[in-house]
């Protein structure tokens, strides 16, 4: 299960949505053993495009030590789907970088987004479910 | 002379669990080497059977992408620190774009 502050989601939200129209992407850092996660870091899609996304490498290792700093680690990456439902697709399964993480997915396909996690662990996708913290 | 190397998370099970490891290197190439000549369940997740930079690794000295230096050649002092991260992207394959609804 992935643990979200209302603070948290909501940044998550706001950066894909200001990202359109392309797909945007960020990590998630907290603490790996309860899937909390306490820190949204919005980051660049270098790809800059509607339908890839990479993280900007030098905006993870400044949230990556932020994150070590705080006790804790990245545990996850979010990024939109902006067309399409809120899957991985075979190619976010495919360079899924880590099996311990959370890989979030805010779809802006309908008027209200909708986020979802997933674990991904050896090319299989299992959906997790998200708690909100705080109204 | 002997470089610290901070590990993803996803390499660390292969180092015993150490967030930070000192192997010996000059530059890039042999530090990342060294590397995986001391932990060999890292191999292929590093460097490739070239030497090159594995490509969904990014690889930093202090504060730079060694990519943007001369990569696996960039030299190494032993005031620096070297940092290894995975590198993070995804997107939808073009066959993939429109699903059927």
């Amino acid at each position: 299960m992935l643990t979200l502050s209302r603070a948290v989601h909501d940044q998550m939200v706001a950066h894909c949505l200001i990202g359109l129209p392309d797909e945007a992407c960020g990590l998630l850092g907290g603490d790996p053993d309860d899937g909390l996660a306490a820190t949204c870091y919005p980051t660049r899609n270098l790809a800059a495009s509607a339908k890839l996304y990479t993280v900007d490498p030098k905006e993870h290792l400044r949230a990556d030590r932020d994150a070590e700093a705080a006790g804790g680690a990245i545990i996850g990456v979010f990024h939109s789907h902006t067309h399409t439902e809120a899957y991985p697709s075979p190619t976010d399964v495919t360079q899924a970088p880590d099996p311990s993480w959370h890989y979030v997915l805010v779809s802006l396909r309908d008027t209200e987004p909708m986020v979802r996690s997933y674990r991904i662990v050896d090319g299989t996708i299992e959906e997790e479910p998200i708690r909100l913290l705080g109204r | 002379m002997p470089v610290q190397v901070n590990l993803p998370t996803v390499l660390r099970p292969h180092a015993g669990g150490e967030r930070t490891v000192t192997v010996e290197g000059a530059t890039v190439g042999q530090v990342l080497s060294a590397l995986v000549t001391q932990f060999p369940g890292m191999s292929g997740q590093v460097i490739d059977d070239t030497g090159a930079l594995h490509r969904f690794v990014n690889v930093y000295i202090n504060d730079d992408d060694v990519r943007y230096l001369s990569g696996v050649d960039t030299p190494v002092g032993a005031s620096d620190e070297l940092s290894i991260l995975p590198a993070v992207a995804g997107g939808m394959l073009p066959s993939v774009t429109t699903r059927p609804r």
